[in-house]
């Protein structure tokens, strides 16, 4: 299942899963992950899950790129099993305030404000991937309607919370951040929280995430 | 009793908590971090007792200025530093790197500035008095994780020294660091990616360092390097040392806290030995790079881990 094994410089294996961005090669992706996790072999100090790559980092003063390529070959993947895997649920306030870039979005693909809130919540989002920024989730996939490309100059900040969507994804902003998303709404949930030492991240990879829509006046009481 | 701390009188650009390194995190969006420049995070704890897992405070550029309350505290500066010591009676010392003093009470710490580098460290033996977060003290500002909050240092903060029952030894190394001439690389997953032109300018021209670079990147300056194939990739993990090209076609090489995943092709990767190199290059100064393979890659690791096991046995 995995394509190819390189090497990205001289402390890394870059694993290929293919060039498709799916569910399947992505699972693929993440049951590696968390079997390679589990095994803890020598010298690894990283593993980055990605839509389609596995990126592994190691220590090279403890092991290299061909002794570890081998062991990585040889190690027997146990299906992981799907309880793992939670959905959650994420409030999401549509109000102008939030929704920078959604009359834009409106303007330029003939398309309503009603209808992009609603193609927006119709979906249930798998999470592929958490990154950039620490705990933001790339979600997907988005309605066919909800495809648009990324902003052509990005936002020097993006608000914490923002959500925003781009190509066939969506994601939030865990912190505020450079961003290129077009940002539709924004959440009061903390999605990523160092105090919860053990587990941060709200959202992992493989998770499944639905959106409902809240008020202006449930989203300022949210965290009350 | 009453604890010894530094009041922070000027806290300098980006003076911050580091050491080894956070791992095991990058799946959740946080980066290795750490110092910045390893071998002289290693000789300053050495200098001064420490462990080699040891906090120290890295500063950038300009330090900070700081001023002793209590007690007295032995320290070390490494790097390429100007710095002095202000004694109480407004007698100015003139420091030396790589040797330890002693402060005594109401002295200051005047960190002025590094010379033609990027990054100091200051170890004080018996460390820091600081919690570690997620098995590193290394501060991560953009994520806020680590001690003294996450953040950065501000002035007229206190920094707390950890009680010390040991004396003071007095210790010193002659060492400078090495200069360079390039830096090494291995072709990145996406080197195809670039026309026979770009490939060309990139390991025969130089690249001026930005003054857009700190910890999280550093982006260089010099001629465009086309890009034949895409300008975009499925974004994917990123490593520190990886130089990506955005659609601009000038070079961003990924540094200790940079974003863990990233869309632009690839092109090549600092070699480990090479990396406490590259992050001294201060903005506006020129870098060549040379590629080498994989091989060769290991090879001077090696090389670069025996010397530093060799600068830190000079150490006694």
């Amino acid at each position: 299942m995995i394509k190819n094994i390189t090497n990205l410089g001289d402390a890394a294996l870059y694993c290929d899963f293919g060039e498709e961005v799916n569910k399947e090669i992505n699972k693929k992706v993440i049951n590696f992950f968390k079997n390679i996790q589990k095994i803890k072999l020598k010298g690894i100090t990283n593993i980055s899950p990605s839509y389609n790559k596995l990126i592994i980092s190691f220590d090279l003063s403890e092991t290299n790129f061909q002794i570890l390529k081998e062991k990585i070959l040889n190690i027997k993947i146990e299906d992981i099993q799907n309880e793992q895997f939670e959905n959650i649920k994420i409030p999401i306030c549509f109000d102008e305030e939030f929704a920078l870039d959604i009359k834009r979005l409106c303007s330029s693909f003939n398309i309503s404000e009603k209808e992009i809130i609603k193609k927006f919540l119709e979906k249930k989002y798998y999470c592929y991937m958490t990154g950039f920024i620490a705990g933001m989730p790339f979600l997907g996939d988005t309605d066919e309607k909800l495809r648009f490309k990324r902003l052509e100059t990005p936002r020097v900040k993006v608000p914490m919370g923002a959500i925003g969507v781009t190509e066939q994804f969506c994601n939030i902003y865990t912190f505020e951040s450079p961003g290129g998303w077009n940002i539709i709404g924004n959440t009061p949930q903390k999605v990523f929280n160092k105090s919860n030492a053990n587990d941060p991240a709200l959202i992992k990879p493989g998770d499944t995430i639905n959106f409902f829509k809240i008020s202006k006046k449930e989203y300022l009481n949210w965290n009350d | 009793m009453t604890k010894t701390y530094f009041e922070v009188l000027r806290s300098g650009i980006n003076t911050t908590y580091q050491d080894s390194g956070r791992n095991s995190l990058y799946h959740i969006g946080i980066p290795f971090s750490g110092a910045m420049d390893k071998r002289n995070l290693l000789i300053s704890n050495k200098l001064v007792g420490n462990k080699q897992t040891s906090a120290v405070i890295e500063f950038a550029l300009q330090g900070p200025l700081l001023r002793l309350n209590n007690s007295k505290a032995n320290f070390v500066i490494t790097g390429d530093v100007n710095f002095n010591i202000i004694r109480k009676n407004s007698i100015i010392e003139k420091g030396n790197c790589y040797q330890s003093y002693v402060l005594e009470d109401s002295d200051q710490l005047d960190i002025i500035s590094t010379n033609r580098s990027v990054y100091g460290y200051l170890s004080i033996q018996g460390g820091y008095k600081i919690d570690s977060f997620w098995n590193s003290y290394s501060v991560n500002t953009k994520a806020k994780i680590g001690p003294n909050n996450g953040e950065k240092f501000t002035n007229n903060q206190k920094i707390f020294l950890n009680d010390i029952k040991e004396s003071f030894h007095k210790k010193k190394i002659n060492y400078l660091n090495s200069k360079i001439e390039f830096i090494r690389v291995i072709k990145g997953t996406n080197y195809d990616y670039f026309s026979e032109k770009a490939k060309k300018i990139f390991l025969s021209e130089e690249f001026k360092v930005s003054k857009l670079s700190d910890r999280m990147g550093m982006r260089l300056e010099g001629s465009k390097l086309e890009n034949i194939v895409d300008t975009n990739i499925r974004s994917e993990g990123l490593i520190k040392g990886v130089i990506q090209v955005p659609a601009d076609g000038n070079p961003i090489v990924m540094l200790s806290d940079h974003g863990t995943i990233g869309g632009y092709p690839k092109i090549a990767v600092v070699i480990s030995a090479d990396y406490d190199k590259i992050v001294q290059l201060p903005p506006g100064t020129k870098v060549k790079f040379k590629l080498i393979d994989l091989k060769e890659a290991e090879n001077l690791y090696k090389l670069y881990r025996f010397e530093t096991e060799n600068i830190l046995n000079q150490i006694q």
